[in-house]
């Protein structure tokens, strides 16, 4: 009892002091009970607010808690992702959107059967994932090629005009189908691209590809213990495959932090560091660091590509090139810089923060004014609106509102940041200069 | 360390040599092909005219507007992520006021503030010759509304940000984009309203076909032109931009030698946003509609066209104007209409490639 409360007393001390000097076991520690004291307080928060709002059985509740996971872990491996980019090399990429574009419809092109509505190569799912990533890293690399040596501002202008470039291609009409070589090919234009069924079928079902109504009916080991658990929650058949998906989707997650702190750690991420910090310098000490910016570019934008893949083939399965406009990166951005950039914790503290707070919380809230405060006014403008309290509420608690009062708190929030805390919750920490970890002072209070 | 160089020096030189002579190339058969194609006949004489017609309107909008930007850019050492929005406040600043202008005592008084598409752009009949004064009114109101809405925007955001550097600047602006955007949402709705009706053309004979000419493109040209005399008289006649070139240069030093940069500062914000409303509420008339994300969608284009001509020049921020929007209209003869605006942003890239200081750009000066 007594450790946990000083990992806890640790965990708070990183987040009051980001420079803190602990050793590297000891941050791993607090950083550990850090993020899990964060994601046990969002599932509390979720849970009171579901229970709160139109109460619908454990099963609803479970959904509930299952869609603020995917946007959290969606957004942490972003976050992780452009920390490469931004927290460790300095390289402002506005082109986020544009790059997961890229990774989702190029595993959508080659995974789509030949003859669907939008028709593309029908290889196995594996090949048209890693395909995505490689085409992302493919594409991250030729934008980078010429625009890395550009001043920061003019990098940031680029890469968004690059991801426009990409948006507007993606929906234009001769995009949406094509021949290459006999193979019709498409992206379905501005209307959707149905993508190809949520992978996790393959484990639970004998007939995977069938429609769920009749797949049901030929469960493997695993799926069968899946329906069984789904019913004693009350929960049906997709919304049961969703939660697993995204328990899997962990193991992801997972790899990008290990791969994002190893990366950091190296040798390769302290040249990063010291690019950011001074390219001259860096340069002056041998380094190539336009390669070494090319490279960290494209490997970010792959892991773009691939979170954008790892996302969207959950729930109703269909890319559309709105998902993929500018405010996308923007999320990415504030989810970044709340945590702060420079740091892998605190990518992922920010995801966390963003997505349930931000982006999710609105939503929930309003679904628990709703169901408890009777708001019979419907005003239609603001003006209408502005005749007293009640409808002034109604009026600002309607979707469109409340989906614009969510932009409005990010603006707030990013300008907050920016003039008060810009380097975030967590933001650059003190990096390992050394090989190896080194034995720090214990200065307990 | 030679041999490691190598690579880079040899990429280097291509970019020096190789890709100048490459894009001229590039120019040199397009332009070829659309001799081609006049010869030929895939494209006409009068579509050729009308295309660098409605290149040279769209040009002086985007121009326009991108003086402003250009002007904080240099001065203040960021990129304005808002400006867009600031277009958009004029927009909608200036067609309130056209609309309560015009329609006044024969519409609801609600429906007329709010620029409500049923508040029918038929019933107020607005164009340019039936209802001149409404329309110099919101241009009037559209300059002064952005100019001080810049100004406050400034006060709270970007002063108490003056020694951080141009990135978090540029960060910060974008939460004042999103902001400034979706409370127009909130207090406009999100819809596309018409704004104007029965607007008079003239055909002017070219070739074998003919070049329509609507009054409101005409407006817009000879006001933008108008606007940007104006400034460049400003600025010539007047020690302001003396101050600016100074502070763009090294604001220390400014400082020292007794410029007083904050009121600089400021008249530079009411400068520029009063050129931005006035480009949002031409933009629009010209359109002839609008929408809450009317300057957000520009702000590329904005960008693109400052960057074409050299940050801080508002000379460059006109010229780029011009060749943006003849790049856009132009490129129709190529490209499918949704592809378009693609191809500015083409040659924003390349132009950064081959000279990142912009076609008129010297180090960052007024």
């Amino acid at each position: 009892m007594s450790r946990l409360s000083a990992w806890l007393r640790r965990g708070l001390r990183a987040l009051r002091n980001p420079l803190g000097g602990d050793s590297d076991a000891d941050r791993t520690r607090s950083d550990l009970v850090l993020v899990g004291g964060l994601v046990v307080g969002v599932y509390v928060l979720f849970t009171v607010m579901a229970l709160l709002g139109p109460f619908d059985g454990v099963g609803n509740v479970l959904s509930q808690l299952e869609t603020v996971t995917l946007l959290v872990l969606v957004y942490v491996m972003l976050a992780l992702a452009l920390n490469l980019q931004w927290g460790y090399a300095g390289l402002l990429n506005l082109g986020v959107a544009g790059f997961m574009a890229i990774g989702a419809y190029t595993m959508a092109m080659l995974s789509a059967a030949p003859d669907a509505t939008v028709p593309g190569l029908g290889l196995p799912l594996g090949v048209g994932i890693v395909g995505g990533f490689l085409a992302a890293t493919l594409f991250g690399a030729l934008a980078a090629l010429p625009a890395i040596r550009l001043r920061a501002d003019y990098l940031a202008i680029v890469t968004l005009a690059f991801s426009e470039i990409i948006r507007l291609v993606v929906r234009s009409e001769a995009a949406s189908e094509f021949t290459i070589a006999g193979q019709r090919l498409g992206t379905g234009g501005a209307s959707t691209f149905p993508l190809p069924p949520n992978p996790v079928k393959v484990l639970l079902y004998e007939n995977p590809g069938e429609p769920l109504v009749a797949a049901v009916d030929s469960p493997t080991v695993l799926g069968d213990l899946m329906l069984e658990t789904a019913a004693v929650f009350n929960l049906s058949a997709s919304q049961a495959e969703n939660i697993l998906y995204t328990l899997l989707l962990l193991i992801p997650v997972g790899a990008f932090y290990l791969l994002l702190t190893r990366i950091g750690n190296s040798p390769f991420g302290r040249v990063l560091r010291a690019i950011r910090e001074d390219e001259l310098v860096a340069g002056s000490l041998g380094k190539n660091t336009r390669r070494f910016k090319i490279t960290t570019f494209a490997v970010g934008c792959g892991l773009m590509g691939l979170a954008a893949i790892l996302w969207q083939l959950q729930g109703q399965g269909r890319l559309s090139p709105g998902t993929f406009e500018p405010e996308l990166t923007f999320f990415v951005f504030v989810a970044l810089i709340l945590g702060g950039s420079g740091s892998n914790t605190g990518s992922v503290v920010g995801g966390i923060v963003f997505a349930a707070v931000l982006l999710e919380g609105p939503r929930a809230l309003k679904r628990v004014i709703d169901e408890n405060f009777d708001i019979s006014a419907d005003p239609d403008t603001i003006i209408e609106a502005s005749q007293g309290v009640e409808p002034l509420f109604a009026y600002l608690l309607s979707d469109s509102s409340i989906e614009a009062l969510r932009f409005i708190m990010l603006g707030v929030v990013l300008v907050y940041l920016m003039q008060r805390r810009p380097q975030g919750l967590l933001g650059h920490r003190r990096g390992q200069a050394a090989t190896i970890s080194l034995p720090t002072r214990e200065d307990e209070p | 360390m030679a041999v490691r160089d190598s690579p880079g020096r040899v990429l280097s030189s291509l970019r020096v040599n190789l890709l100048p002579a490459l894009l001229a190339v590039l120019g040199l058969v397009l332009l070829l092909d659309l001799g081609r194609r006049l010869v030929i006949g895939g494209l006409t004489l009068s579509a050729l005219v009308r295309f660098l017609w409605t290149g040279l309107v769209r040009g002086m909008a985007i121009g326009l507007a991108g003086i402003g930007l250009s002007l904080t850019y240099s001065i203040l050492g960021f990129a304005n992520f808002a400006h867009g929005d600031y277009i958009t406040v004029g927009a909608f600043a200036g067609w309130v006021t056209t609309f309560v202008v015009a329609g006044v005592g024969s519409v609801g008084l609600d429906l007329l503030v709010l620029v409500s598409s049923d508040a029918s752009a038929g019933e107020l009949g607005i164009n340019v010759l039936s209802t001149p004064v409404a329309i110099a009114a919101g241009l009037v109101v559209a300059a002064g509304i952005t100019a001080l809405t810049t100004v406050a925007l400034d006060r709270v955001v970007f002063r108490p940000m003056r020694d951080a550097n141009g990135i978090a600047l540029l960060i910060a602006s974008v939460g004042v984009a999103l902001a400034l955007r979706y409370t127009l949402l909130i207090l406009f709705s999100g819809s596309v309203r018409t704004l104007t009706t029965d607007v008079p053309t003239t055909a002017v004979g070219v070739g074998s076909g003919e070049v329509v000419f609507r009054a409101h493109d005409v407006t817009v040209v000879v006001l933008a032109g108008l606007l940007m005399l104006g400034t460049h008289l400003l600025l010539q006649y007047t020690k302001l931009s003396t101050a600016m070139r100074a502070m763009a240069d090294n604001k220390e030093l400014a400082l020292v030698t007794g410029i007083p940069t904050e009121r600089v500062i400021r008249t530079t914000w009411l400068l520029g946003g009063a050129l931005t409303g006035a480009a949002g509420f031409l933009i629009a008339l010209q359109l002839g509609g609008m929408s809450t994300t009317l300057g957000w969608d520009r702000l590329l284009l904005v960008f693109a066209a400052v960057i074409l001509g050299g940050v801080g020049s508002i000379y460059g921020a006109i010229v780029g104007g011009l060749i943006i929007g003849i790049t856009i209209r132009l490129s129709l003869v190529w490209l499918p209409n949704e592809l378009s605006i693609a191809s500015a942003f083409v040659v924003l890239v390349f132009m950064l490639l081959v000279r990142p200081n912009g076609l008129l750009g010297r180090v960052e000066t007024v």
